[in-house]
């Protein structure tokens, strides 16, 4: 936001690029809880550009992106995070996307020793050198600090107008928002999306080690996101609602797994992933039924449906907590 | 100009956000201005998303509806 601001302050035409790799934050968490529901459910991304009066344009790189996290060159930050190759990927769609559309050079409001691993002085010329883009890539928050770039070469941009921010602190970047007159300025401190996340990251982990390959699909890494995860056998696991809106999100997915819900007693709605034998099924609903209202209950009735839409009825005695191990739970 | 009869239908429902506006985009970059796209969405989100899409890229939104989880978004393509 800053970043983009301070050039356009040097009369430069910038609109916004915004990748979607299928992990990022944005408002999906939001909008399944039932229990976020009253907060804003914004995008971010959309709603700097409109501060800024840029276009922005989403560009959809989830196949693309898997390569990036399978092999990733640089390795994985604190959990799967593949950080740095992330942006030299990003940098690279970004010089591919400038030369379709006739734009100059590109900038990011990357800033020095912001994060410990892909945003350190070594890195800012790995990031350029293998992106391709080279001395078209700008950060105008710490240009100072780095060698001069071809618009400050070429003389489109004056370097006067940069800045040397650097270090983890925030409070120049908050003095300049000030100065621009942005009254809300929020930039995560954290990651930007959910490989960051140590608990996102051991499902997937999971998912990669059920499948004996590292591999997904869109539908998986947005159900990661969802519910309880139980994986009481190598080759399946359970998906449980943990609330109304998780159980209406997971009901989207009921003619693509197998599903469960509780009808003798209010409970969750849970869908199986894997390789599921008819013997199975007693095992799932026995820990669906723990998690509903009928977990004291000597007999809870579930309604089981295939992917086709066929049903049936299924008795079975809750699973007491103890016998839930707690390898089972991701 | 396209004649506003035309409708292209985008069926965004079950993507959360920001995907019902990833497919409203690409949709609308094969339109002339003039063209209307009715989206389709079940995420809540794209009321917020679709609306600020059209604003800043310079589409119009001609008519929002919701009934039960679904919600129809109806935008005139602007200039691109
Ligand atoms: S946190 Fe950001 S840079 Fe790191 S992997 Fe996620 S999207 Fe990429």
């Amino acid at each position: 936001m800053l970043a983009a601001r301070a050039i356009q302050e040097q009369g430069i035409y910038v609109e916004g690029l915004n990748f979607f790799t299928g992990f990022c934050v944005e408002g999906h968490t939001h909008a399944i809880r039932k229990k976020d529901q009253n907060r804003p459910k914004r995008n971010n991304a959309l709603w700097v550009a409109e501060q800024l009066g840029i276009k922005l344009h989403f560009v959809d790189v989830v196949e693309e992106y898997k390569e990036v996290l399978f092999n990733p060159k640089h390795g994985y930050g604190a959990n799967l995070n593949p950080c740095l190759d992330c942006k030299i990927f990003m940098v690279e769609k970004a010089l591919e996307w400038i030369r379709e559309n006739d734009f100059d050079f590109i900038i990011t409001g990357e800033v020095i020793g912001q994060r410990p691993k892909s945003q350190r002085k070594e890195t800012m010329p790995v990031i350029a050198r293998e992106s391709g883009a080279e001395g078209l890539l700008l950060r105008p928050l710490c240009g100072k600090n780095l060698p001069a770039t071809t618009p400050e070469q070429e003389g489109w941009i004056d370097r006067e107008g940069l800045f040397d921010f650097s270090g983890r602190t925030r409070k120049p970047q908050m003095a300049l928002a000030k100065r621009y007159g942005f009254e809300e300025y929020a930039q995560p401190a954290g990651g930007c999306c959910f490989l960051t996340d140590a608990p996102y990251s051991v499902k997937l982990a999971d998912l990669w080690k059920s499948r004996g390959e590292k591999e997904y699909e869109l539908d998986d890494i947005m159900l990661l996101k969802v519910g309880r995860h139980l994986r009481p056998k190598p080759e399946f696991k359970v998906i449980i609602s943990r609330e109304e809106g998780e159980g209406k999100f997971l009901q989207g997915y009921k003619n693509q797994y197998i599903s469960l819900k509780t009808t003798s007693h209010a409970g969750p709605l849970a869908l199986l992933d894997g390789r599921v034998e008819p013997e199975d099924l007693e095992l799932a609903a026995r820990i669906v039924a723990r998690y509903s209202q009928g977990r004291s209950a000597e007999q809870v009735e579930l309604e089981i449906r295939e992917k086709d839409g066929t049903t049936r009825t299924l008795s079975v005695t809750p699973m007491p907590p103890h016998e839930i191990q707690k390898e089972w739970q991701l | 100009m396209s004649n506003p009869d035309d409708v292209v239908v985008v069926d965004a429902r079950r993507l959360l956000c920001p995907m019902p506006v990833i497919r409203v985009q690409n949709a609308a970059k094969k339109l002339s201005p003039g063209a209307r796209i009715k989206a389709i969405c079940t995420d809540p989100g794209a009321l917020n998303d679709i609306p600020a899409w059209s604003r800043i890229n310079g589409h119009k939104i001609i008519e929002i509806t919701s009934k039960d989880d679904e919600h129809i978004i109806i935008l005139e393509v602007g200039e691109q």
